[in-house]
């Protein structure tokens, strides 16, 4: 199972180390790790696809949580927002292949951000699967460069992750 | 004042008394400071003595264990200590001094990167960049070190900030928004634990050395509930060893009790512990009757972490445990304790007399002569386990030895650690003759406060533990653990340090070395010539479950034979 997991930290030198180090140590697969400021000074959010069953999400919860710096941590099970974004650098050999590229393209919603002799990259946004799928439309015709920042989530409604009560601390 | 002196006024603010350590360059500022305060700091002759004396201090006293070193090399020779004191969740907290910010990324002579080689091994760190955070940080390592699961904290100060002038104020308000241990148990989950252990009919108590601040709260519930008590190795202590609600503890050198007990219990109430592989042999195998087991831990992320938990408590073990005993009700299991009672019989921990000695009888001796009224410390290895079985442990924090990480060499430090939490109460190190040889610089340590530890070497010329696994899966191939022709004669190592150092083979004198060493007054060392070939028994092979349990040794049958 594919588990998105936000996590609310103090913004101190080292937590994202921290972070990284853990799940590696504990053994935890993780698919992507997306990590950014938020609205309120000292605080940053960390958004983390993991994937394992309801025990695997469990113990990365916990684990987490035990972390000094760690004020919050909710897996996106209920309705939620997923976005990603990619820049693909994709290969142009022909005329024929510029015209079709470009139909993939408007097809995805993704943006021409540069154009070469050889080459265009389109910037996409949209959850895993669509910037997965996009991906693999463009592959036949030549990728150069996939660059890809994981997702990050935020939970449809009133529900936000903020500072008060960790429920299971140390 | 400038920043050291701020470090010990912090320290001395946090009740520290005492301080083990070892100076170099990078702490020296601290090290200037230390010669006016009024905190007392123990030398010792290398980093890792250090902070496993800190970590029996922490454990014989209940308090906050603190070690001090230099840069780099003083700082990595923490790490072993630090994992050790993770594992078996002992309160420290590590003073490192570190090259001046300016030079920090350098590699500048002796600089390293204590806080991120320090990770892994310690609850939390910090380095302190700003002369002002120090009284903040300190009182926030203390907290983190000492409150919820306890743990090692290390905080790093460059040498620039020891020696940056400091005016700001002591009064500090600790500000941990992400960290809040959860102290009190849900009510409606203690509830629950009650109801199951009623309907219960062969429950079990399991206590760990989480629960070793509980200890009166365990005996009112056990008392009135009367159920079977099983504590593990870091548990013992925690629930009295000559009570008779005691089964010993479980795991691959438990007790037959214990191990049956478990096997075939319905309900498990654990309290403390962590199921550590140690206890359980094979997860999958571990308790297959068992339909409830309770588990009461104050970290959330050990419950389930490895067992499945039908009720479980997140809180402290002193506050669940005494919640527990004012709902506990008498349970009627009388034929359950018929059953537990045969298997303790039948098989309590016992050695046969042979003309030689043996490690066991010189445990069992020491322990007869004290009444079992002393700390007690350990290496690591096959004297450890004996020392678990035959030393009856009635009072908790009495017994500090290294369980999660089993660490050879911490017997020394740890009962010079324990010797300085506890003046004036008599403190018995059983250690082996390779485990003692990782630490036993410290016999200087020793000497110089004149600690008046008995060390007591169970030497059988091998590394042990070790050698009974080769006699025991590999074909009796003793590679590489053979010590005697090389050992040194330790009781005249001793009377070099200048200490009194004994020497016992004949065990017709045993009595009477043991007469010797207790009326001693001041350190003394007794090399104990025990056989070379004992084997701990019973023994649950690696991977395991009670099933598989070797209850006695299979060589001894085979060789009695012959
Ligand atoms: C630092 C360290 N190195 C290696 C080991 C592996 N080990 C476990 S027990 C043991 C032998 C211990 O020998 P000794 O201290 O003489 O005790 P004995 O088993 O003979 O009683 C060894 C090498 C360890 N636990 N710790």
């Amino acid at each position: 199972m594919r588990h998105v997991v936000s996590v609310l930290v103090q913004d101190k030198p080292g937590v994202l180390q921290r972070i990284a180090g853990l799940i590696a140590r504990r053994g935890f697969n993780i698919e992507s790790l997306a990590v950014g400021r938020t609205h309120q000074e000292g605080l940053s959010r960390i958004s983390l696809v993991v994937t394992g069953d309801d025990r695997v999400l469990e113990q990365v919860e916990k684990q987490l949580n035990r972390l000094i710096e760690v004020i919050k941590v909710t897996d996106h099970s209920e309705p939620h927002v997923e976005r990603e974004l990619a820049l693909v650098k994709v290969a142009v050999p022909g005329m024929e292949e510029r015209l079709e590229i470009k139909d993939i393209a408007e097809a995805f919603r993704a943006r021409i951000v540069d154009v070469a002799r050889k080459s265009i990259i389109f910037e996409l946004t949209g959850d895993s699967v669509k910037v997965h799928n996009f991906i693999e439309a463009m592959r036949p015709y030549g990728l150069m460069e996939v660059m890809r920042t994981g997702a990050v989530a935020l939970s449809r409604g009133e529900q936000v992750l903020k500072v008060r009560e960790k429920k299971a601390a140390v | 004042m400038n920043g050291a002196a701020a470090i010990l006024k912090a320290l001395e603010r946090q009740g520290v008394t005492t301080i083990f350590g070892h100076p170099g360059g990078t702490i020296m500022p601290t090290y200037d400071a230390l010669y006016d305060s009024p905190i007392r700091h123990i030398l010792v002759r290398h980093e890792q003595g250090g902070v496993h004396a800190a970590t029996a201090y922490a454990r014989a006293s209940g308090k906050v264990g603190v070690v001090m070193a230099t840069s780099g090399p003083g700082a990595l020779n923490l790490v072993t200590g630090l994992q050790d004191a993770l594992m078996d969740s002992t309160a420290v907290v590590a003073i490192t001094g570190n090259v001046p910010q300016a030079l920090i990324g350098t590699d500048a002579f002796q600089e390293a990167d204590v806080c991120g080689i320090t990770q892994p091994v310690t609850k939390h760190n910090f380095q302190i960049r700003d002369v002002g955070d120090i009284p903040r940080v300190i009182a926030e390592a203390f907290y983190i070190a000492s409150t919820g699961r306890p743990g090692p904290v290390l905080v790093d100060v460059p040498k620039d900030v020891q020696l940056a002038p400091f005016s700001g104020s002591f009064d500090v308000e600790i500000n941990l928004p992400g960290y809040r241990p959860t102290f009190r148990g849900h009510p409606r989950q203690i509830e629950r634990a009650l109801e199951a252990l009623e309907r219960a009919k062969k429950p079990v108590l399991m206590v760990g050395g989480g629960a070793q601040h509980a200890s009166a709260e365990l005996i009112a519930f056990a008392e009135k509930t009367g159920i079977p008590v099983i504590p593990t190795l870091m548990g013992l202590g925690a629930f009295p060893g000559t009570h008779r609600q005691f089964l010993g503890m479980p795991g691959m050198h438990g007790s037959v009790a214990a191990n049956w007990a478990i096997h075939n219990a319905d309900t498990i109430l654990a309290i403390g512990l962590r199921f550590d592989d140690r206890v359980t042999g094979k997860v999958s195998r571990f308790a297959p009757n068992a339909h409830t087991i309770i588990h009461v831990d104050i970290d959330p992320a050990e419950i389930g972490k490895l067992v499945s938990t039908a009720i479980p408590v997140v809180g402290d073990a002193k506050w669940v445990a005494a919640e527990l005993a004012k709902g506990a009700k008498k349970l009627s299991i009388a034929e359950w304790w018929q059953q537990v009672d045969e298997w303790r019989t039948k098989h309590p921990f016992s050695w046969n007399p042979k003309p030689y000695l043996q490690s066991q009888e010189v445990i069992h001796a020491f322990w007869e002569a004290t009444g079992g009224k002393a700390v007690v410390t350990s290496g690591v290895g096959q004297h450890q386990m004996f020392t678990a079985q035959f030393f009856k442990f009635d009072q908790p924090r009495s017994w500090i030895n290294s369980g999660g990480l089993g660490t050879m060499g911490v017997g020394l430090p740890f009962a010079i650690g324990a010797a300085l939490a506890r003046p004036g109460e008599l403190v018995i190190d059983f250690d082996g003759d390779g485990s003692f040889q990782m630490t036993l610089q410290e016999l200087a340590t020793v000497k110089k406060y004149n600690l008046p530890v008995k060390i007591v070497i169970l030497n059988n010329g091998f590394l042990g533990m070790v050698r009974q696994w080769q006699d025991l899966f590999h074909a009796r191939r003793y590679s590489e653990v053979y010590l005697a022709d090389s050992n040194p004669d330790f009781a005249k190592l001793a009377e070099a340090y200048g200490i009194k150092g004994l020497t016992l083979s004949d065990r017709g004198k045993l009595a009477e070395a043991v007469q010797e060493v207790l009326e001693h007054d001041g350190p003394v060392l007794l090399d104990c010539r025990v056989h070379h070939e004992e084997g701990v028994f019973p023994m649950i092979p690696s991977g395991g479950a009670a099933e598989d349990m070797i209850i006695e040794n299979p060589r001894e049958a085979v060789e009695a034979g012959d």
